[in-house]
């Protein structure tokens, strides 16, 4: 059987069809994403582009006000870039910054989690106990930290090139507890069971059993906490952004585009600020609702009940 | 409670409490050490290079780094953060100068989160599908999804822009308690400016508190004791509002605590949207102006309130949850 039609024929995909609010969220996001990468493409302008920017075409309000124009459908914020286009390029922009910081956030988390699980003893008691401070510190409020040192220490011109790594690595490793706790809770149930105790008998390496075994049997749940932890990780970047911490303005992902126009919301250019956000807010919306439909379908506790 | 647990309790608390105040501190200091040059700071560039070295030398820059660590550390129990750049003012004074307005903020908006988690929550745990019960959660579901710098500039574009009722920026009046405090919240001007401020810092944590509340009074209310109660024939109120939300706020109390951090994570967009002459404001200022002791003041100060309250709710809990045992009651 193909791994097509094993997937359209598992238990997961016959709920998923059959519940509406999982199949629009999971299409909002699906063009979040296909839009957004397709964005240089599809975009009708290159905000990048210097050379395409005209001032006098600066502010200019979406095409369906008075004095709009109709080669901006969105209008223009104030160095003549066109809305749709850089709001097109911010969304792959948040996006890319979630993704790769969630699989940073994985693969910490996930190794942290398997030995502090698979050990136990002093190296759980000392991970878990550092992942409790962690949290209760907050990742945001360690990234603002962490983010304005390095501000403060590279300049903020040097800092503006490093800017998408530094977001990605900060980011990744502030919030490694929650996958580490994750996985270290499924191994503590894992490894008590037969084959595990089989595999030690037969003799093969410690090593073996924690990555071969252990690990592909504790990564459901992982996939569960993986969609809110991107919504989780676009909220960060965007908050972050919005401080100037993050994405520079000739750069943009949406939080840094939001700071931009945030500065002129008072004189009535309000499309600068409240078009991206919209945007930021109907891609999070989507990703916690799939979320939420995912871990209660994963979860076979919750499934008895319902 | 036994006497010699609590105190074992008390020690453990503390010693962590210490360990996180050191990597804080270390966090200090090495900042202290690599943002800038003091020598520039302080003598310009028309120094030569041998009185630069003299200087250095004089200034214990050249000494070994426990060495400096630990004047940097005596200095800083002293009270003694450094002089910041900008406002040629100790950076420890600045700091707590700003205290009041993020403190007030953070007790309006506690009070709306705890005024309102615990009847909403309570309310929809009840009543599982009512309305207005669906309408509350469809409300949270949307407030935790909308991140806080966006409910703040939503609330700022809709009640300032639009419709021109309510302040956009600043505290407004403050008028002077005797002890040097100045409140915005004794005169109506600066209540006024509060009202949105302290809705947008509360705007996520809100209904994450009812969904909580809701969740644990639901699970409390199938628990034994609750029927057994209810089958000896205690009024369902009674039953309801003593019995069943006593043990629910437990947990509530221990998510509080960890949502402390947050919390002051959000101060700082708040403030920064609003314009709010508070700590968090003042903290991204001296990011931009690179006032590395106002940073490093910043950082100390938070961390401080962070560890005392985290301390605090960590007492509170252990001291209303009879469950729980003191030593060695890892799990």
């Amino acid at each position: 059987m193909s791994t097509i039609s094993r997937i359209l024929q598992s238990d997961l995909f016959y709920r998923f069809s059959r519940d509406k609010v999982a199949m629009g969220s999971a299409l909002v996001v699906m063009l979040f994403v296909v839009v957004a990468a397709l964005s240089p493409v599809l975009a009708p302008q290159n905000p990048y582009d210097l050379t395409q920017l005209d001032i006098l075409d600066s502010e200019l309000p979406p095409r369906w006000q008075d004095g709009g124009d109709e080669r901006f459908l969105l209008g223009t914020d104030h160095q003549g870039r066109d809305m749709l286009s850089t709001i097109m390029y911010g969304t792959g922009i948040s996006l890319m910054i979630g993704v790769f910081a969630v699989l940073l956030q994985a693969f910490i988390g996930i190794s942290i989690g398997l030995v502090s699980g698979y050990i136990g003893g002093r190296v759980d008691a000392f991970f878990m106990r550092l992942a409790d401070i962690q949290l209760s510190i907050s990742t945001l409020m360690l990234a603002i930290v962490a983010l304005a040192v390095f501000q403060a220490a590279f300049g903020s011109e040097l800092y503006q090139d490093l800017s998408i790594i530094m977001l990605i690595m900060v980011i990744g490793i502030a919030e490694w507890p929650q996958y580490a706790r994750t996985v270290r809770a499924s191994v503590l149930a894992e490894r008590s069971k037969e084959y595990v105790d089989a595999a030690r008998v037969i003799g093969l390496p410690k090593r073996h059993i924690m990555f071969r075994h252990v690990l592909p049997n504790t990564l459901s749940p992982v996939l569960v906490i993986s969609t809110v932890q991107i919504a989780e990780a676009i909220i960060t970047e965007a908050s972050l952004s919005f401080l100037g911490l993050g994405m520079p303005v000739t750069q943009p992902s949406l939080g840094s585009l939001i700071r931009s126009g945030f500065e002129f919301i008072f004189s009535g250019t309000w499309w600068i600020t409240i078009l991206p956000s919209l945007v930021l807010i109907v891609l999070i919306f989507s990703l916690n609702l799939l979320g939420d439909w995912l871990r209660d379908a994963l979860n076979p506790r919750l499934y008895k009940k319902t | 409670m036994k006497a010699p647990d609590l105190a074992a309790f008390l020690f453990r608390r503390l010693l962590q409490a210490a360990l996180v105040m050191f990597v804080i501190s270390l966090v200090g200091f090495s900042i202290q050490d690599n943002l800038g040059d003091p020598l520039r700071e302080l003598v310009g560039q028309s120094v030569s290079e041998a009185e630069r070295d003299a200087l250095r030398d004089q200034m214990g820059l050249n000494d070994p780094f426990l060495i400096q660590y630990g004047r940097f550390i005596t200095r800083a129990v002293q009270g003694d953060l450094g002089t910041s750049y900008f406002f040629k003012k100790p950076a420890l004074e600045v700091i707590l100068d700003k205290f009041p307005a993020t403190f007030e903020l953070v007790l309006v908006a506690t009070c709306i989160i705890i005024g309102f988690s615990v009847p909403l929550g309570v309310y929809t745990a009840i009543h599982r599908d009512s309305l207005i019960t669906k309408i509350i959660m469809g409300f949270s579901i949307i407030g935790i999804s909308v991140p806080v710098f966006l409910t703040a500039i939503f609330a700022i574009y809709i009640f300032s822009v639009l419709l021109g009722w309510m302040p956009s920026f600043g505290r407004g009046d403050t008028y002077a308690l005797p002890w040097g405090w100045e409140s915005g919240l004794l005169t109506l001007d600066g209540l006024e400016h509060i009202v949105l401020p302290s809705i947008a810092l509360s705007s996520i944590m809100l209904p994450l508190f009812i969904r909580l509340i809701r969740a644990e009074m639901m699970e409390v209310l199938q628990t034994e004791y609750v029927k057994y109660a209810r089958a000896k024939g205690l009024r369902t109120r009674r039953v309801r509002y003593v019995h069943a939300l006593k043990n629910t706020l437990i947990p509530v109390v221990s998510l509080g605590g960890v949502k402390i951090g947050t919390l002051i994570a959000y101060t700082i967009l708040t403030e920064t949207v609003f314009q709010w002459p508070g700590m968090g404001f003042l903290f991204l200022e001296a990011v931009n102006r690179v006032d590395t002791p106002l940073i490093i003041a910043y950082i100390i100060i938070v961390g401080l309130i962070f560890v005392i309250s985290n301390t605090l709710v960590d007492l509170i809990y252990t001291w209303i949850n009879p469950t729980i045992k003191f030593v060695g009651g890892d799990r």
